[in-house]
This record gives C-alpha cells, sequence and structure tokens, in this order.
C-alpha cells in the first residue's frame, strides 16, 4: 500500500469515528433522557451503598444508588435496566469509536511518515483520540463513569467536526522547524494533557451539578445515577493531580526543544504565554482545595477557568495570533 | 479564636482532627492583628503576605498579568509591530506605553507580582521545611482517644493477648514500610513522609528556577546576524546586527570562535495544498574554535545548532542576496556585493536597498524588489509564486540626490531615506544583465544570487540551574502528589471479662486513596486466636 492509500484509510476512519461517536451519543442522550422513570423503578426500593462518615476515605468503592433488582418480580424488565443497556450500547460504540480513531491515528502516521500530530489537523485527531481512550480506561475502572458518555463525546465530536472541516491538510512531511525527536515529546506530552484535561473538565461539570442539585435537595434522573458530588470531586481532583505534572513535563520539554531551536528556552511567545497562564491557573487550582473557603466549587470552577485556558491555547492562540508556533498548516489569512 | 469541633473532647484529639483533612504542616489560617503596636501590625501583614489565600490571589493575578503580553505586540519579540501599533493609536498607545504594557514581563508591575509570590512562597516554605524536619525526626503521634472516630476503623475480638496482638501489628506495619512507635497498649505508625518533602523541594526547586532565570538575565548575550554564502562571522559584538547583553555581561569577552559559511541550501514542497512550504535548511559551515585551532566543518540545521563553548549558533531564517556591482558616471566600480534582502512573504517575495555613496555626480540608492520565481499579480505587482531561485528577477528603482549618510545619525541598511532624493528610473532585470542608468548616472549589473543565512547567537549560563531546578520540581511535584500520607494506630484492651478487644484506626490526606485497602490487609495480619507456639520477639524500632 502506497502513502497515500493510507491517507485515504485514515480520512475514511476518522468519518467512520465520527458516525460511530454520534450513534454512541444518541445512546448516552437516550439513557439520561429516559432515565428512571418506569413505574418499577419508581417503586422499587432503593439500597444506598455509602461509604461511613466519608472524610478521608479515599479510594472507597463509590457510591452509587442503586435499585434493589433482586426484590423485583421476575419478567418485568425495570426500565432503569433498559437506560443501563442504552448507556452499554454507547460505551460500547465509544470503544469502537477509539478502536477506530486509534487506527486514523496510525494510518496518518504511516501516510505521512512521521509522529501523527505535526500539525492541528493531526492534533485534533490525537488529542480526540486521547480524550476518547481515556473515558474508556476510567470507566473500566470505575463503572459508574459511563455516565460522562455525552459529556465526553460531544466535546471529541465538535473537535474532529472541526478537524475535518476546517483544520484538514494533506498528510505530508514538516517544516524544518518540527523536525526533531522533540516534536514527539513535547506535542504528546500536551496532546494526552489535553485529554485528560478536558475529561477532567467534563466530571468538574457534573460535579458542579451534582453539588447544585445536592445543596437545593432536588434530584432528577441524573442526579440520582451520578455518583455523590464529593466523589466526583475526587474523581476530577485525580485527573487533575495525575495531568499536572505531565503538563509541567509538556512546558519543560517545550522550553527545552525552543532553546535547541531558537536559542531561548522561554521568550513569551503567544503559545508560551498561554501554556504558562494555564499551568498557572491550574497550580491555584491544587492551591485552592487546601484553602479554607476555596474548597469545592470555587475550586472546580478554577480548574474550568485553566481548562478554557487551554482550549483557547490550543484553538485561539494557533488561530488569531502569529508566534513561532504557528504550526497549524492553515492557510494564510 | 477558633472554634473547638463539636466532636473533639481533649486538646490531643483536637489537634488531631484539624490535622485530619490535611495530615500536613500547612499553616493555619491568619488571626487578625491582637493588638494595635506596630510590631503586631508587621507580623500580621507578613502572616497574610504568607497565607495560602494570598499565595492563591497573587496566582491568579500572575496568570492574569501574563495575559496582555499574548494581545500586544511585545518590544522583545516584534519591536517594529510595537512601533507601528503605538502610532496607529495615538494617545491610547502612548498610554499604553507609559503602562509597560509593550514589554509586560520586564514590566515593574509583573516583577512586583511574581516577587511578591515568591516572597509569599518562601515565607510559607520556610517554617514549613522546619516544622516537616521537626516531623522527620519525632514519633509517629500516640493514639488518640476514640480510635472509632477516624475514618477508616476495624474492631474485632480475638483471643490472643494483646501482646501478640500488638506484635503482629507491629510486624505488619513494618513491613509496609510505615514508621512504628510502640505504646503501652498501642501501636502507632506513619508513613508517606516523602509527600511533604516532595512538596517543599517542588517549591524550593522553584526558587532555583528563579535564581537561574535571572543568572540568565543579568549575565546572558544574545544577537542576530545574517551571514551571507561564502562569507564570515567572528564572535565580536561589532559583526551582530542586533546585539543585548545583560547587565552584569562583559560583550568583550565573547566566546572567540569564528566560522565561514560555505554553502545553503533549501527544499521546498512541490505542488499540493502546501506547495513552497520548506522542506529542509541545511547550512555548511567552517568553524574555528578559537583563532588558533584547527578549523572544522559542521552542518547547522534548525534544531541541530553550532555549539562553542558556552555559545549556540541557531539557524532561524535564511533569504537571498543579490550580487550587484555598480559604476558610477564616472566608470569607477562603486559598489560590488552581495545585498541581502529580507523575505516579505513565504514565497520569499524580498525587498531591499542598495546604497551606493562615493558615485559621482551624485549619490545613488535603489529600492529592490527580488523575486525568486518571479512574476506580476495584476493588483499587488511583482510577486514570488515559489521559493526557491527557479526563475530569479530584480526590480529596482534609482533614486539619485542625498542619501543622508553624513548627518551622523544611524540609518537602517534595509531602508532608503528618499527625503532628499527623487526617483529617476525604473528596471527589471535577470541575473546577468546590465542596467545603464538614465542621466549618464552610470551602470548596475546584476552577476547573480547567493543566499545567506540568518543565524542567531546565545549565551545563557543560568540555563543549566533552570534545567537543574526544573527536573527536581517535576520529581517533588510527583512525590507530593502520589505518595499517599496515612497514620495508622492499632490498641488492645481488655475488658472486664478478658476479652480484647483490637480497635485499628486510619487517617489519610482526603484525596489519596487506598487506605481502606491498607487497614483491611493490616487486619487479616493480626491473629484472631492465640498462637499455640513461643511468640517471637521483634526488635526494637526507633
Amino acid at each position: 500500500m502506497t502513502a497515500h492509500t493510507f491517507a485515504h484509510l485514515s480520512n475514511d476512519l476518522v468519518y467512520s469515528a465520527m458516525a460511530t461517536l454520534t450513534l454512541a451519543l444518541l445512546a448516552f442522550s437516550a439513557e439520561l433522557a429516559f432515565g428512571d422513570r418506569g413505574r418499577v423503578a419508581r417503586t422499587s426500593r432503593r439500597t444506598v451503598h455509602r461509604v461511613p462518615v466519608a472524610v478521608g476515605a479515599g479510594g472507597a468503592p463509590v457510591d452509587v444508588d442503586t435499585p434493589d433488582v433482586a426484590e423485583l418480580p421476575e419478567g418485568d424488565l425495570p426500565e432503569s435496566t433498559r437506560a443501563a443497556k442504552l448507556g452499554g450500547i454507547g460505551f460500547s460504540l465509544t470503544v469502537l469509536s477509539f478502536v477506530l480513531l486509534l487506527a486514523a491515528v496510525v494510518f496518518r502516521g504511516l501516510a505521512a511518515g512521521r509522529a501523527p500530530w505535526g500539525n492541528m489537523y493531526e492534533f485534533s485527531l490525537a488529542s480526540a483520540l486521547v480524550v476518547t481512550g481515556a473515558y474508556v480506561i476510567a470507566v473500566w475502572r470505575r463503572p459508574v463513569l459511563r455516565l460522562l458518555g455525552v459529556f465526553i463525546v460531544v466535546p471529541v465530536l465538535l473537535t474532529l467536526g472541526l478537524a475535518v472541516t476546517v483544520l484538514y491538510v494533506d498528510a505530508g512531511p514538516l517544516v524544518p522547524a518540527l523536525k526533531s525527536y522533540w516534536l514527539v515529546i513535547h506535542v504528546a506530552a500536551a496532546i494526552i494533557s489535553g485529554g485528560i484535561f478536558t475529561l477532567g473538565g467534563a466530571v468538574t461539570v457534573l460535579y458542579l451539578l451534582q453539588e447544585r442539585w445536592e445543596r437545593r435537595g432536588l434530584s432528577n434522573s441524573l442526579s440520582r445515577r451520578l455518583p455523590e458530588s464529593e466523589q466526583l470531586d475526587r474523581t476530577a481532583y485525580r485527573l487533575f493531580a495525575f495531568v499536572f505534572p505531565l503538563w509541567t513535563f509538556a512546558i519543560v520539554a517545550g522550553a527545552i526543544w525552543a532553546e535547541n531551536a531558537w536559542g531561548r528556552y522561554w521568550g513569551w511567545d503567544p503559545k508560551e504565554t498561554w501554556a504558562f497562564v494555564t499551568w498557572v491557573v491550574f497550580a491555584g487550582y491544587l492551591h485552592a482545595r487546601a484553602t479554607a473557603g476555596w474548597k469545592g466549587r470555587r475550586a472546580a470552577m478554577i480548574a474550568l477557568l485553566g481548562l478554557s485556558a487551554f482550549i483557547f491555547n490550543y484553538f485561539g492562540v494557533n488561530i488569531f495570533f502569529t508566534g513561532l508556533h504557528s504550526y497549524g498548516g492553515l492557510p494564510n489569512k | 479564636m477558633t472554634v473547638n469541633p463539636p466532636l473533639s473532647e481533649t486538646p490531643e484529639d483536637e489537634d488531631l482532627l484539624l490535622e485530619s483533612t490535611t495530615l500536613s504542616t500547612q499553616p493555619a489560617a491568619v488571626q487578625p492583628p491582637s493588638g494595635l503596636g506596630l510590631r503586631s501590625l508587621l507580623r500580621w501583614a507578613w502572616r497574610q503576605l504568607t497565607s495560602m489565600r494570598t499565595a492563591l490571589l497573587l496566582l491568579f493575578l500572575l496568570a492574569l498579568a501574563a495575559v496582555p503580553g499574548s494581545l500586544l505586540p511585545q518590544q522583545g519579540n516584534a519591536p517594529a509591530d510595537v512601533a507601528d501599533w503605538i502610532s496607529r493609536h495615538g494617545a491610547l498607545g502612548r498610554l499604553f506605553e507609559r503602562l509597560s504594557l509593550f514589554h509586560v514581563y520586564s514590566s515593574p508591575w509583573f516583577a512586583a507580582v511574581y516577587l511578591l509570590l515568591f516572597v509569599s512562597l518562601i515565607g510559607c516554605v520556610v517554617p514549613r521545611t522546619r516544622l516537616h524536619w521537626r516531623a522527620l525526626r519525632s514519633r509517629p503521634p500516640a493514639a488518640p482517644r476514640h480510635l472509632s472516630r477516624l475514618p477508616v476503623t476495624r474492631s474485632f475480638t480475638t483471643t490472643a493477648t494483646p501482646q501478640e496482638v500488638l506484635d503482629a501489628a507491629h510486624r505488619s506495619l513494618r513491613r509496609r514500610r510505615f514508621r512504628v512507635d510502640r505504646l503501652a497498649g498501642s501501636v502507632g505508625a506513619e508513613k508517606g513522609y516523602l509527600r511533604e518533602t516532595g512538596n517543599l523541594v517542588f517549591h524550593l526547586a522553584l526558587v532555583v528556577l528563579l535564581v537561574g532565570v535571572a543568572i540568565g538575565a543579568l549575565y546572558g548575550t544574545r544577537g542576530s546576524a545574517i551571514v551571507v554564502e561564502g562569507s564570515g562571522f567572528a564572535n565580536t559584538v561589532t559583526r551582530y546586527d542586533s546585539f543585548s547583553a545583560g547587565p552584569l555581561a562583559d560583550p568583550q569577552r565573547l566566546d572567540p570562535f569564528s566560522f565561514t559559511l560555505d554553502k545553503f541550501s533549501a527544499t521546498y514542497q512541490q505542488g499540493g495544498k502546501q506547495n513552497g512550504a520548506p522542506r529542509s535548511f541545511t547550512a555548511d559551515v567552517t568553524v574555528q574554535d578559537s583563532p588558533t585551532a584547527t578549523p572544522r566543518s559542521q552542518v547547522l540545521q534548525v534544531n541541530e545548532p553550532l555549539v562553542v563553548g558556552g555559545t549556540k549558533v541557531f539557524l532561524v531564517g535564511h533569504g537571498y542576496a543579490p550580487v550587484v556591482t555598480v559604476r558610477d558616471g564616472e566608470g569607477r566600480v562603486v559598489f560590488s556585493d552581495a545585498v541581502p534582502f529580507l523575505p516579505r512573504d513565504a514565497m520569499f517575495t524580498s525587498t531591499g536597498v542598495i546604497k551606493a555613496p562615493d558615485a559621482r555626480p551624485t549619490q545613488l540608492g535603489f529600492q529592490g524588489i527580488f523575486l525568486p520565481t518571479a512574476s506580476i499579480d495584476p493588483i499587488r505587482g511583482p510577486l514570488s509564486t515559489f521559493p526557491a531561485a527557479n526563475d530569479p528577477a530584480l526590480f529596482l528603482s534609482l533614486w539619485k540626490g542625498d542619501l543622508g549618510l553624513d548627518t551622523g545619525a544611524a540609518q537602517s541598511v534595509y531602508r532608503l531615506d528618499v527625503s532628499r532624493m527623487t526617483r529617476v528610473g525604473l528596471e527589471a532585470m535577470r541575473p546577468g544583465e546590465s542596467w545603464t542608468l538614465p542621466d549618464g548616472l552610470g551602470t548596475i549589473t546584476f552577476d547573480g544570487i547567493r543566499q545567506y543565512a540568518a543565524l542567531s547567537i546565545a549565551q545563557d549560563p543560568g540555563k543549566g540551574i533552570a534545567l537543574g531546578s526544573v527536573v527536581v520540581a517535576i520529581a517533588g511535584l510527583l512525590l507530593s502528589l502520589f505518595v499517599p500520607r496515612r497514620r495508622v494506630w492499632v490498641r488492645a484492651t481488655a475488658d472486664d471479662e478478658g476479652t480484647i478487644l483490637v480497635e485499628i484506626g486510619g487517617l489519610a490526606r482526603t484525596e489519596a486513596g487506598g487506605l481502606e485497602a491498607e487497614v483491611d490487609a493490616l487486619r487479616s495480619d493480626l491473629p484472631d486466636e492465640a498462637a499455640p507456639g513461643a511468640r517471637e520477639p521483634i526488635e526494637e524500632y526507633r
């Protein structure tokens, strides 16, 4: 097979992944919409598994508010199980999309003969892959996080949509400035960071919703099946705590590369500036979690601010600013 | 005063509960000043500055302060854009200039934010280091009275003696790398001191990073130079096109190397959406590390700088230098050289200026456009369609009069001051062609084309420190985020009927997981019934 065939195959795989993701989105949305409103679910006794006074008990089994299926009359499938089935279908489709995206990225790399993240199109593709992969791993380790589905699939679909319409460039070799093994290291770290920032952001949004519902004593089909807000907060924290050193490394790797390519390790190029802003905001998030009066909701808002800075750094800086990081491969304005 | 948590009964319990949320040496909340004296006010101000809340505020200020530098052109990166911005915006431009908005990162207010942040950091980290040092050398705390109030608790009864249970607990905890302390009737254990160590190391490494950055800013030098094929560069200040040095750097003592650019070559993408995109740049140079060293050949590429001593030479750009010879009205050669033209677009439509001050009867100046692959755009005029010199052409407009070089004022070699000159002609030339200038002013010959390399030459004595500090910082960060800090207590008490009740209590930092599993594992190591044989003695650990 030639590079040309690989490139076409990669493109087809991206479109297939978008199709399966759209179906996954439908399934996830249906799960949320048709939740546990059925007759049986309404009347079935609910067992609540709670961790004893969860002040410091990390890693406790996830608190799930599950209807006690054992007590239901036989042959009557509860609505909530049907909803769970929809969620399961959505998740399976997401796993399939992950495999398709993985293949798309691999073939793109084969077509270009290099690490497949040399321009914005490829970066978007790889980010979508990482977000999807991080979600799949998260669900595998904590099944209840499957409920994040919609919040993951929507940004991934948007990113892919933007990639194939606005950002697309043909597979090809790189400009000399990007020919460095630091491209593999620095950009891979940035992509993985981006994926986990996004996942953390999705969990944070759920946390904020759940926290609000808990505070007001509200209950709905989503709130009943989500873990307690405290649990969501902890999950989000773990994701951000995992990604913060990685993001630090991505910046440092970029600085080493910059020193080797431009003669200075830091020059306040717009991309560098916004990477710094993102870093500082997440440093603020980590501090806020240990500061009285800033825990919980406020810290969560800071995390979302940091995520916005990251996203702006990716799209905004590449598109609106001219700087040394103008590698987007976009046509000149 | 702090309100006692309702759960606490003894001072010991209160401390424990206060600490249970963090298990760290984090400072307590700041109290308002207790007196009116200057001393207490200063102490209060210092506590405010070093509080976590202030650090948080300063972090946000730092993030916010960094933003305008990405929105407005900056003196360091784009001086021409700054001048343009100021002239286009009039009073607003001048106001922004006064507010240092065009050199944000060296502005007093940006410095104020990060210096305050670092003072706050040091003021917070130093006392915490002292506390942590003390904690490292002290025993794990004694068991709180009510183990059942800890976040993770287990209890069971056993027929084994308290001695057997506590011995087993001691062994089990030691094996789990806990620091264990044996007291009458209980065992206390703690692990994860590296968490706080990592945290402190991370913050101190940031201070070292700042020192590295400062050394670079004070002692570093950097500059740029254009070197045409066939010509050389010697590392002295006069040879630079632009040069900046830190206030403590000595520009007279640069690394004494020199090199010649033998050949520059570039390849570009042919056809397709990315037509003309560069694919490779290579500069072949012959280097002499010092005036007495033997010359050596080296290839200079983007991402592959030339390193001589502490100085690095980077290939940052390239362009074309048409070679021209100017003869004046009297037939004398008044100019003959390669003239670097600056590229104006991705296809290397380039502009430049040729000045012949010695020409007679009048001084001559040429404004030129060089096109490596020439075409004429009906709207925009002469335009290159490809960056390689496939079909080169030079468009010149001739000016005569006073070049203005005798006024003593510095003049750019890329700009012609035409205020006292008049334009007398226009010509398009191919390599090898000559143009007989009008009015008997002489001739100009377009002899050929050479390429030039735009180089950036930098020397930063602080970068090693900066790199070392960030490596240490990341290591510290990993420890501070991923090492779980835990305390576990085991108590064995006999009730009135002689039954032995064993209680286990565990405490961890809120976010860290796995405490339950750890406590369960410990539980399974403890005997449910008395051992039949003799007891193993255990070594005393301190």
